[in-house]
């Protein structure tokens, strides 16, 4: 997995060419993503910026994988992720992004530990060797002293590291966060928003974060990407000032 | 993924109990169905099998016009052109397919002398494998002590009469007891006709009728008188298949025929026969099973004789048995409907309850083999659990219904009965049914449950 130092690193990680992804809901025809081009350095650390349903997840999901574009192309690391298999989409899941969601999404039945060891089984790791590296991946974000605890027993701050913890446990080159903070106080929400910077900086993984929190974004993320109306209506390097342009015609 | 289905089990309990209790069920209403009626096969088996009344086929040469069919054979051989019942035609039936064993039925009215009455009666020969028979259940006093031995069994009724206590008429049987006491080990003397073959060129009165033979079979009549031994009292009727014909004393069949009893067939035959070889009467023959006689009487009357069991005459045993196998297929069957349908539903409920949680382990990376070898696995150890419980329950419930059976038998004075039981081999189908429909059921809701949008998913609270 690359380590390093992502400033050096400019060669591109995410290619997304005039990517579309409409579905009619009812009568009505939903453009979600709507002619989307853009690319992605390898080491970036990119926030997606928007009001609600802007597209910002919907383009974070064909990111990830987990949705299919009706036209155009999503290509991370050479794999045009239209023209993978389900399985092969699985495996790209699996190994090369980690995603981290605003309601965190642990298991609730199983313990920190079965949550953080699943990405293992499903990779099929030894058994022998799970525990040992989901303890350190729990011990990376601070929570090694709760592995058996469920994750109700566990404040909003502790389950997002927790999921973190389960992002990271199969060394994914790029993580993709949907919200991180959104349901975090704001203290909360700056500790997890250091992990992954941490994450950023010392792993070199490529960040997306879908957010609509304009000060996080430029707090932390090196390049901010606006979109309304499933359209990118901005797209900004490391600029810190509000002068950015505020997306237009929002719905609420 | 078992591992991982297992803690998802044990996680859900109390749900998860209840659908294995679902299956158990099932398995269970299969087990105590099949367990009893196994159960009733085998009394079936034992109480009119044993009985020889369905397993038995009685050979008669067409020469007998006397013959057990009244309705005579349409084709075949004509009676007088068609073979006589030699010995060695019994031993070629008894080398037949699915033959027990084939014997000469040796019967002749008697006389007999005891405490100096004389009593006219039917005598028959019993082999020696009639001893399984269940007619000498309630039998008092012992079966032959061998083959060859000078003994006799008596039939109830007649035994009652050796002792002057026929009942009136509308008055109870006695019992077998009390009217073996008196008689067992007493003696009785026969008399009867023995017929002694002598060298054609004899002049005795009797053989005028062979003159004419030219291969000459003459034989003499002896009047003769033997000692016999009562060891047995039988209260059921070793003979009942006989009709008016039935014996009422019995002897071992090798002392029957030792004793060259002049039979009414003899005449007829001897003078229609080139040898000297006496031919039967009637041969019985024991089939392996009720399903196989008629395949042997088919056999035998290409042999050119006429055959007689009481499966032909009752067809209507023949569709018992077959709807008795019939019932249990249909019990069966909806035991296991009613086991696969609670198992599918539990786990496509299991499905809608844990979208949520198929879509976190999609977006995770769990692939569809994933997911689905996941919900399979639940359903696998599902059926495992629910067969061996299954399993237990209806092995609890045939056991209770046979104690019941047993209490009631008991109350209407008849003995005790197993109308239960559970063959090895239907724990183990049982419980592999329990896994194979549970593994069957899982394939639907485990492929929906791959099949999921995770995004969808994710959305769904």
């Amino acid at each position: 997995m690359p380590a390093g130092e992502s400033s050096l690193n400019n060669s591109i990680a995410i290619r997304i060419e005039n990517l579309c992804r409409h579905y009619s809901m009812g009568e009505a025809l939903i453009r979600a993503v709507d002619g989307i081009s853009v690319q992605i350095a390898s080491g970036e650390f990119v926030a997606l910026l928007g009001t609600s349903g802007s597209g910002k997840s919907s383009l974070l999901n064909l990111i990830a994988g987990l949705d299919h574009p009706t036209s155009g192309t999503v290509v991370v690391e050479k794999h045009d992720l239209a023209k993978l298999s389900r399985e092969e989409l699985a495996k790209y899941r699996l190994h090369t992004v980690g995603m981290v969601f605003q309601s965190f999404n642990l298991i609730p039945s199983m313990t920190l530990l079965e949550n953080v060891e699943l990405p293992l089984r499903f990779a099929e790791v030894d058994r022998g060797k799970r525990e040992g590296l989901v303890k350190q991946a729990l011990d990376r974000v601070g929570l090694s002293a709760r592995l058996r605890h469920r994750p109700t027993e566990l404040s909003g701050g502790e389950q997002q590291r927790a999921s973190l913890a389960r992002a990271l446990i199969n060394q994914p080159r790029f993580l993709l966060a949907d919200e991180p903070t959104g349901n975090l106080d704001s203290q909360t929400g700056t500790e997890i928003m250091n992990f992954i910077r941490e994450f950023n900086e010392t792993l070199g993984m490529t960040i997306i974060m879908v957010t609509h929190e304009r000060a996080l974004a430029e707090r932390y993320a090196g390049r901010m990407i606006f979109l309304a109306d499933g359209k990118l209506v901005g797209d900004q390097s490391n600029v810190v000032s509000a002068t950015a342009k505020e997306t237009r015609g929002g719905r609420s | 993924m078992a591992e991982l289905a297992v803690r998802n089990l044990r996680e859900s309990i109390l749900r998860n109990s209840l659908t294995t209790v679902g299956i158990s069920v099932g398995v269970a209403s299969l087990v105590a169905m099949l367990s009893l009626g196994i159960g009733l096969q085998q009394l079936a088996g034992r109480r009119l099998q044993k009985s020889g009344l369905f397993d038995t086929v009685v050979v008669t040469s067409r020469r007998d016009l006397r013959g057990f069919n009244r309705e005579q054979e349409e084709n075949g051989p004509a009676p007088a052109e068609s073979p006589a019942l030699t010995e060695d035609a019994r031993q070629k039936i008894a080398q037949l397919p699915n033959v027990l064993e084939a014997y000469p039925d040796i019967r002749f009215i008697t006389e007999l002398r005891f405490e100096d009455k004389p009593y006219l009666t039917m005598m028959a020969g019993l082999p020696f494998s009639a001893k399984n028979n269940d007619a000498f259940d309630g039998m008092q006093g012992s079966f032959f002590s061998s083959d060859t031995a000078p003994e006799v069994i008596l039939q109830k009724s007649f035994a009652a009469q050796l002792l002057g206590k026929t009942p009136k008429a509308g008055s109870d049987e006695p019992s077998v007891t009390e009217v073996a006491k008196p008689l067992l080990g007493k003696q009785l003397t026969m008399r009867y006709a023995e017929r002694i073959a002598t060298p054609a060129t004899d002049t005795v009165t009797a053989n005028s009728a062979a003159s004419n033979n030219p291969a000459g079979t003459a034989y003499s009549v002896v009047s003769r008188e033997v000692t016999l031994k009562i060891v047995g009292v039988c209260d059921l009727d070793p003979d009942s298949m006989r009709g008016q014909a039935r014996a009422r004393i019995f002897m071992p069949l090798e002392v029957a025929q030792n004793l060259h009893v002049m039979q009414p067939s003899d005449l007829r035959d001897t003078t229609n026969m080139a040898s000297g070889t006496p031919a039967y009467m009637t041969v019985e023959v024991h089939v392996k099973s009720p399903t196989q006689v008629q395949a042997v009487e088919d056999a035998i009357k290409k042999m050119g004789f006429n055959t007689f069991s009481i499966v032909d005459a009752t067809r209507s045993l023949r569709q018992f048995f077959a709807v008795l196998d019939l019932f249990l297929g249909i019990f069966g069957s909806l035991a296991l409907a009613v086991a696969s349908i609670g198992i599918i539903n539990t786990l496509v409920m299991a499905i809608l309850e844990r979208r949520r949680e198929i879509g976190i382990m999609k977006a995770i990376g769990a692939s569809d083999g994933d997911v689905k070898g996941l919900f399979f696995a639940e359903a696998g150890v599902m059926g495992v659990f629910g067969g061996f419980v299954g399993v237990a329950l209806g092995w609890t419930i045939g056991r209770v219904i046979n104690l019941g059976t047993n209490v009631y038998l008991k109350r209407q004075h008849f003995p005790p009965e197993q109308i239960w039981f559970v063959p090895w081999w239907l724990v183990i189908g049982a419980i592999g049914f329990a896994i194979v429909v549970s593994l069957l059921s899982g394939l639907y809701p485990a492929s929906r449950a791959a099949r999921l949008d995770p995004v969808q998913a994710l959305r769904y609270e």
